[in-house]
């Protein structure tokens, strides 16, 4: 092997690496921003599913991605209010009303598929949102092939984590939302309005969720194709807390589930039944839990309903 | 879980909640039929005819109930034990094709070969079972998340298995015919309705007795009622969550055994596919009570039947049963919103405070 086609390969497999590592980062963050505020917003795989057919849809209808982006987002912050009043205000057990969420995508984007396309497996190609150049990297020669072209979304990624970051742990928002996630009556106690918290944990949860559910369609292979998200929420969270409910160990833990997947990709090439190739990034999302930092646990009151005195 | 009170002491739980709920669900499915350009009454009219207008229609609700019952049976009683089995889907698949495979050894007679294709099938799904309370325990994070890991790695390798080593030599990925002394006989020729309607009705009664009369069942249910309290009892929690997922496990397996053993003869790619999701809905609707889950499975069996009828009349897939489940799951848990409801359509005007 020469040394050039050794950079072609290496190449391949980091351009394969983003391509995981912008989904599962996504979900990986909007749970963590959830269980921040005490709740398991174990909805994300619907919610990805629900933002990636209105992203092909707005993109459909309207012949531009940035659109569909916009429907996308739209359509979580809908799922994501109706997820929230079930859980926040009506005490749904948390669980298996993601368990409900994931249900309801699945079959309601089927039906529409159906309506919109007449199609049983996939939408027609729609507009994408395509790569944007970054032009200062134009004259570093391996960055500039590996970093030239990146999905929008790549760098709304990282933007969001830094971002998360910062509100997490640098401003009142965040200090209040934490209290909340390690015991909602302290925070209630000292004059925090936990439901309204709660709901904008859930409401930032969904935003981001959304993003990676439209990375998979419009920022990826431009179509809709049924229950193409495939457990990327679920692992999604697995890889937030490998990462010990953390930005930076999202970030890095994403990066290597990613670069993960992207060497059992390129194994494929050997002679392995595809079968076996595609269920090994559940296998690694397994071999991601067992690994896990010491606060993998998470905040301490997540997933319990919190009721508001006198009620 | 699923009990509350409103404001003047009215309960709403059990099959109160779950028709309620049902109703509520149909109401807003309805509005997912108008905006797919179809009207409502006809299409849930043209599902009761395909479950319901014939003997054989009624006889093709009853077998598809068949599985669903093991499926419901299965996640209730983890449920009971603290454990929301989501691993049904992948019980019931490694069930399936344990039994077809078992169902080839030649030369055994009747009497042997169906319980042992079961027992096998059982020992499969129980293992498994027990295999995700064990990761649940070791890995200390939520089952959600492993259950839904475990389906997805259990379906690529079973449909692995199923077109590489096990693969009949056909067009379809399928397995070979299973032997003649493996099959449970069909009650009515050319339809799914097998004998093993009668096995899902014993082990509901099984079911029914190990939760209600038995130690080991009451010991079950204080685990999942409340964990703590009952290790400060002395009771054995881990080792009760196993043995009620080894059950549970077992039982889903039966389902998808009854379905190979039944209705096909072999085992077929995705040929179960769905049910344990179906068996989450009939559990949850069925309050985790052997009894509601025979009631409600009906209920699911009927609209399988009859979706295929509603999807010939009026083009809206199949899938859109997956619409309602997903509205029943989400309402039966959320009893308050039942009730919000309720104080809008029986007193309008007042205003509680």
């Amino acid at each position: 092997m020469g040394i050039d086609s050794l950079f072609q390969t290496l190449l391949s497999l980091l351009s394969g690496t983003l391509r995981v590592f912008i989904p599962i980062g996504f979900a990986a963050l909007a749970f963590m921003v959830a269980s921040n505020c005490g709740i398991i917003n174990m909805a994300l795989d619907g919610l990805m599913l629900f933002a990636s057919f209105f992203g092909v849809l707005g993109s459909y209808v309207s012949g531009n991605a940035w659109v569909g982006l916009l429907f996308a987002l739209c359509s979580s912050v809908v799922i994501s209010l109706f997820f929230a009043l079930l859980t926040v205000h009506f005490k749904c057990p948390q669980m298996i009303a993601g368990l409900g969420v994931n249900l309801l995508a699945r079959g309601l984007t089927i039906v529409l598929l159906q309506v919109v396309w007449n199609a049983r497996g996939k939408s027609t190609p729609v507009a994408g949102l395509g790569v944007i150049r970054i032009p200062f990297l134009k004259n570093v020669p391996v960055l500039n092939e590996l970093l030239g072209d990146v999905s929008p979304l790549f760098l709304l990624l990282l933007a969001s984590i830094a971002l998360v970051w910062f509100l997490m742990k640098k401003t009142p928002f965040g200090l209040r939302m934490r209290t909340i996630g390690e015991n909602p009556a302290v925070a209630a106690s000292q004059g925090i309005n936990v439901y309204r918290m709660q709901y904008a944990g859930i409401l930032i949860s969904g935003l981001l969720a959304a993003l990676g559910g439209a990375f998979l369609s419009i920022g990826d292979i431009n179509i809709f194709s049924r229950d193409m998200v495939a457990g990327r929420g679920f692992i999604g969270i697995a890889v937030c807390i490998f990462g010990g409910y953390d930005p930076v160990g999202i970030l890095l833990g994403s990066l290597l589930f990613g670069f993960a997947q992207s060497l059992q990709y390129r194994i494929q090439s050997v002679d392995i039944p595809s079968q076996l190739v595609q269920m090994l990034p559940y296998v690694l999302t397994m071999f991601a839990l067992a690994f896990k930092r010491k606060n993998g646990l998470g905040p301490s009151a997540m997933g319990m309903p919190y009721e508001k005195e006198g009620q | 879980m699923s009990r509350t009170k409103d404001r003047k002491g009215i309960r709403l739980e059990g099959p109160l909640l779950s028709i309620g709920a049902l109703i509520l669900a149909l109401a807003v499915a309805a509005i997912v039929i108008l905006i797919a350009g179809y009207d409502p009454f006809e299409s849930y009219a043209a599902l009761l005819t395909g479950a319901f207008s014939s003997v054989s229609n009624i006889a093709t609700t009853l077998g598809t109930a068949t599985p669903l019952i093991f499926a419901g049976l299965s996640v209730s009683l983890a449920y009971r034990a603290g454990f929301l089995n989501v691993a049904v889907e992948s019980q019931l698949l490694v069930g399936a094709l344990t039994a077809a495979l078992v169902g080839l050894i030649p030369n055994l007679p009747a009497i042997i070969h169906v319980p042992l294709c079961l027992l096998a099938a059982g020992a499969a799904g129980g293992a498994l079972g027990v295999f995700s309370a064990f990761l649940k325990r070791k890995l200390q994070v939520s089952e959600l998340i492993i259950t839904v890991m475990l389906n997805y790695i259990v379906s690529y390798l079973v449909e692995y298995l199923v077109s590489g080593p096990f693969a009949a030599e056909s067009r379809m990925v399928r397995t070979n015919a299973m032997q003649e002394s493996a099959r449970i006989p069909l009650l009515i020729p050319n339809n799914r309705l097998s004998a093993g309607i009668f096995l899902a009705i014993a082990s509901a009664v099984f079911l029914w007795w190990l939760l209600e009369r038995t130690r080991v069942g009451y010991e079950m249910r204080a685990c999942g009622f409340n964990p703590p309290a009952a290790e400060a009892g002395g009771i054995p929690v881990y080792r009760r969550v196993y043995l009620a997922m080894l059950v549970s496990g077992a039982l889903a397996a039966f389902g998808g055994a009854v379905e190979a053993m039944g209705v096909h003869g072999y085992y077929i790619n995705s040929m179960v596919s769905g049910y344990g999701y179906d068996g989450l809905t009939i559990a949850i609707m069925g309050n985790f009570s052997p009894g509601g889950c025979m009631i409600t499975s009906l209920l699911f069996g009927a609209l399988r039947a009859g979706s295929s009828n509603m999807n010939r009349s009026t083009n809206i897939p199949g899938e859109f049963i997956t619409v309602l489940q997903a509205l029943v799951i989400l309402f039966v848990s959320t009893p308050r919103l039942i009730l919000f409801f309720q104080k809008f359509t029986v007193r309008p005007a007042k205003k509680e405070g």
